[in-house]
């Protein structure tokens, strides 16, 4: 939109590899900070190019540890890797203790990592609200492959599907039965399931029984998905777990799914945001307005419904424009 | 109109720089400060200062926190304030916890480190000084 005159120096820093600029704009745009809009839409064009690669699943079954040994993996490779680590607030205090950061190992001068741990600040379903912003940022600061680690799941928490390119689901042995993994939510958004911890016994049979589910069906995008066993203790199984990664992304690239997986995101993301602002606009306005007051009266009071409220809203408000 | 600006949350760095591996004081103040709504990045065991550094770079911190048990404070403390200077990260506030003699916590508080917390320290002034030196780095 804006031509080159108009380009923020933040986005040109971050662009040419400054990683304060970088790590600087991220804290704004968490705190939703309007100095970072500029940033954030001048880098947009820059985007939508690298794997973006969701690592979800339980608390506790060694998302870390495996963000750690893909990370050295890649290093070893040459590629460079930008990684997000969302941890939850606390719905108490607002606070948080973010502490993925220490199964992170890697020397204090490789400026081919940046790792970034982020609080859920209130969102549900594994990421916060700016998590994708954040993980565009440091695909326009150059990285070759963004990882986002979600909080620990629950069997919904699903939203790291508007984020990633390929949803990696890590599990362990024995987190149920055959059942389990027929449920919806979780399970269905797995483009690679990982069976982490493969060292303990159960892992075999956790594996037959995704490997069975993985063969019943396949994603919404026609991938078969694949089952890998990992264990970051042997270590064992990580060079695999990159290839069905990479495997799925060469499969997004030949049948067309990345376009048709984007377009799904980004017109969730475009009704997002207007249903966000449209939404904090009308709570706004029912509490200042002074007509507005009254129709709300009037429905507390039952004489008008809810449905003719906003009905009336939408008219009068955002149809008109 | 605008959305009503919720305070933003201020981002410490909780470190152990150094090759003790006594890190439950270290947990304490990072619950802590997490209940006095923080974000606490929790970086953990044996840190160089390189670490550190680069830790609290990459997260953008408002705050340093170190503790340190070993008896290594003389050598690694300075170590990081002058990395902090080198990357003109200074402003950042550096705090400290652990068995520091007097005499090393004067010179320490000389070098710049802006506080040190002694056993027996209350949670309650962790908390407090922690809040007005993340403010006032603003």
């Amino acid at each position: 939109m804006s031509g080159p005159a108009g380009f923020p120096p933040a986005a040109r820093a971050i662009q040419k590899g400054d990683r304060r600029a970088l790590a600087r704009t991220i804290t704004a745009v968490e705190n939703g900070d309007p100095a970072a809009v500029p940033v954030v839409r001048a880098l947009y064009p820059a985007t939508g190019r690298i794997p973006m690669v969701g690592l979800t699943g339980p608390l506790g079954v060694g998302k870390s540890s495996l963000l750690n040994a893909l990370v050295g993996l890649l290093r070893g490779q040459g590629k460079t890797v930008g990684a997000i680590a969302v941890d939850p607030s606390s719905p108490f205090s607002g606070g948080s203790v973010l502490g993925d950061r220490i199964r992170l190992e890697r020397r204090a001068d490789d400026d081919g990592v940046f790792f970034r741990s982020m609080a859920s600040r209130g969102e549900a379903g594994g990421v916060a609200a700016s998590t994708r912003e954040v993980a565009r940022l440091l695909e326009a600061a150059g990285f070759d492959v963004v990882f986002v680690e979600t909080v620990g799941s629950g069997q919904a928490d699903v939203a790291i599907r508007e984020i990633a390119t390929t949803s990696v689901v890590v599990l362990v042995p024995h987190l149920g039965d055959e059942v389990q993994t027929l449920k919806a939510g979780l399970f269905e958004i797995a483009d690679v399931f990982d069976v982490n911890k493969s060292d303990l016994p159960g892992a075999e049979l956790a594996a037959r029984d995704l490997t069975e589910l993985a063969n019943m069906g396949t994603t919404r995008d026609n991938w078969n998905s694949r089952v890998v066993r990992t264990s970051t203790t042997t270590p064992s199984g990580i060079p695999e777990l990159w290839e069905a990664i990479t495997a799925h992304e060469r499969f997004l690239d030949e049948t067309g799914a990345r376009v048709a997986g984007e377009r799904r995101r980004l017109a969730a993301e475009i009704a997002g945001r207007l249903r966000d602002r449209v939404g904090r606009d009308v709570t706004d306005r029912l509490e200042r307005d002074t007509e507005l007051r009254r129709l709300l009266d009037q429905v507390v009071g039952r004489k008008v419904d809810p449905w003719s409220a906003a009905d009336r809203l939408y008219r009068d408000w955002y149809r008109a424009r | 109109m605008a959305r009503r600006p919720k305070p933003t949350p201020i981002r410490v760095l909780i470190a152990k720089p150094g090759l003790d591996g006594h890190d439950r004081g270290a947990k304490v103040v990072a619950r802590a400060l997490r209940d006095a709504g923080m974000e606490v990045i929790y970086a953990g065991l044996r840190q160089t200062p390189e670490d550190v550094v680069r830790a609290a770079l990459e997260e953008d911190v408002d705050l340093i926190g170190l503790s340190i048990l070993s008896g290594a404070h003389m050598a690694l403390f300075p170590r990081i304030l002058a990395l902090l200077k080198e990357q003109k990260a200074d402003k950042i506030p550096v705090f400290a916890g652990g068995i520091i003699p007097d005499e090393d916590a004067r010179r320490l508080k000389k070098a710049g480190v802006r506080a040190i917390f002694g056993p027996g320290t209350s949670l309650e002034e962790i908390v407090s000084t922690a809040r007005r030196l993340a403010r006032g780095a603003a």
